[in-house]
């Protein structure tokens, strides 16, 4: 099974088992990754799901889709490596992913 | 003057549960008006999911969000509700047995038997940029909507975002506008096209300017903003005078003012009696995502059934002294010329 790692920006570390197939974002709710909010449930309406894919990933993550593009304007201190991880799928390949939370999703 | 509206029961958020609460209601004789934040009717399904699939609607295999508010709309016409949209509720008082007093945010005062509270997730609200040191001049120089345009007459002018409500109010703006600033992340806006094509001509022509960056920074005192700092892709930071800033990133929901009532509240919830889903203060019921109760799930079809047993209950305090006769729709005459088909 797949390892994501989570870190918050207050520094705490959440390394987790991620199911291939779900999201990044549910993986996060799963394992409590507070600063996850997630609004919409995954639906690529609400920019509440932030997250930096760390340096080391953003080419295998890849970037994000148009309309998840579109969505990242309702998000904050958005970066190049910025995605929203409710459109994240988890691959073999992501084994080991690291993403960075913000402080902050909007509320 | 505002005056007062007189009706059976408000109801508090007009998303697929609040819709069918009025149903429900109205095959009792009982009236309702609905208010809701948002501008339209739906709620979470309108604002979040319109176009999105829903698979568990019991009878319906799939159905988009919009979809669902567009039916439950068709379905409660016979009952003809009373919207009032665009209006948060601020107030709910107990004025006696069967007696409240709601008030709303536009001064709008509503006397009534009982209200039900549907409203989801809480009030939707706008999403506030973490910018350090903005709170002083929210409400003063840095605003969320705009209610008189005429307050932006003359002023340097910055507005943040790219989506429709961000351009909507640049286009209207920028004529009264000393100077309008159009602020967006990226060189590409998610608004309709010709909004987009009218903004660009507007820079083009030298009437506004646009900025690609983030707002990194506010500077001013006691509230009145004299300028913004931009940072742009390449962290180059930009000093932008301005009198006032609308930054328009979409919505967020807030608990809002619901836990001011004196309601008992459990973690942003509130708890419900299982039979009739009334709240510790009789006459006041909670339905669909924003009570709890053991085993409650966060579903439509929770809230709708919810709905159904709410409107047994307040008919007893809509008319205590009448008896209430179960009837299905399908064999009841009564209940078919209600609903306009027999």
């Amino acid at each position: 099974m797949p390892k994501i790692t989570f870190v918050e920006h207050d520094g705490t570390v959440h390394t987790v088992d991620a199911e291939i197939g779900a999201t990044v974002m549910e993986t996060a709710l799963r394992n409590d990754v507070s600063s996850i909010v997630a609004e919409c449930g995954g639906s690529c309406t609400c920019a509440t799901c932030l997250v930096h894919v760390d340096d080391a990933w953003t080419a295998i993550v890849g970037p994000p889709s148009s309309e998840e593009e579109q969505m990242l304007d309702a998000a904050f201190e958005v970066k190049p490596s910025s995605r929203l991880c409710c459109q994240i799928k988890v691959t073999e390949e992501l084994d080991g992913l690291i993403v960075h939370t913000p402080t902050y999703q909007g509320r | 003057m505002s005056e007062t509206i007189k009706t059976d029961v408000v109801i508090i958020g007009a998303g697929p549960v609040g819709l069918f609460a009025v149903f429900e209601l109205g095959l009792l004789d009982i009236k309702a008006h609905l208010i809701d934040i948002l501008d339209k009717v739906g709620g979470q399904c309108a604002e979040l999911y319109p176009e999105k699939p829903i698979y568990d609607i019991p009878g319906i295999p799939l159905i988009t969000g919009h979809g669902l508010c567009d039916a439950l709309m068709e379905q409660i016409k016979p009952f003809n509700p009373t919207f009032h949209l665009g209006e948060m509720v601020t107030t709910v008082e107990k004025l006696g047995e069967a007696s409240f007093r709601v008030g709303t945010d536009r001064d709008k005062t509503f006397e009534c038997k009982v209200v039900v509270i549907a409203a989801g997730g809480g009030s939707f609200q706008p999403k506030r940029p973490p910018i350090n040191g903005i709170e002083p001049y929210e409400n003063k120089s840095v605003h969320y909507a705009v209610r008189k345009m005429d307050a932006f007459r003359g002023k340097n002018l910055i507005v943040v975002g790219g989506g429709d409500s961000a351009l909507d109010w640049t286009l209207n703006l920028q004529p009264l506008a000393k100077r309008l600033t159009l602020i967006h992340r990226r060189d590409d806006f998610r608004g309709a096209p010709d909004s987009v094509n009218k903004m660009r001509a507007l820079v083009a022509s030298g009437a506004m300017d646009l900025k690609i960056g983030q707002v990194s920074e506010l500077e001013g005192a006691d509230g009145q903003l004299v300028a913004a700092t931009v940072k742009d892709k390449d962290n180059a930071l930009v000093r932008i005078e301005c009198e006032a800033m609308l930054p328009f990133f979409g919505l967020t929901m807030k608990l809002g003012p619901v836990a001011d009532w004196g309601l008992k509240m459990d973690d942003e919830l509130i708890p419900v009696d299982l039979s009739s889903f009334e709240t510790n203060i009789p006459g006041i019921f909670a339905i669909g995502d924003i009570n709890t109760y053991p085993g409650k799930l966060k579903l439509i079809l929770s809230g709708f059934h919810e709905g159904a047993l709410m409107a047994q209950k307040a008919h007893h305090y809509v008319y205590p002294d009448k008896r209430l006769v179960f009837q299905y729709t399908t064999s009841s005459t009564n209940l078919q010329k209600k609903l306009g088909v027999a």
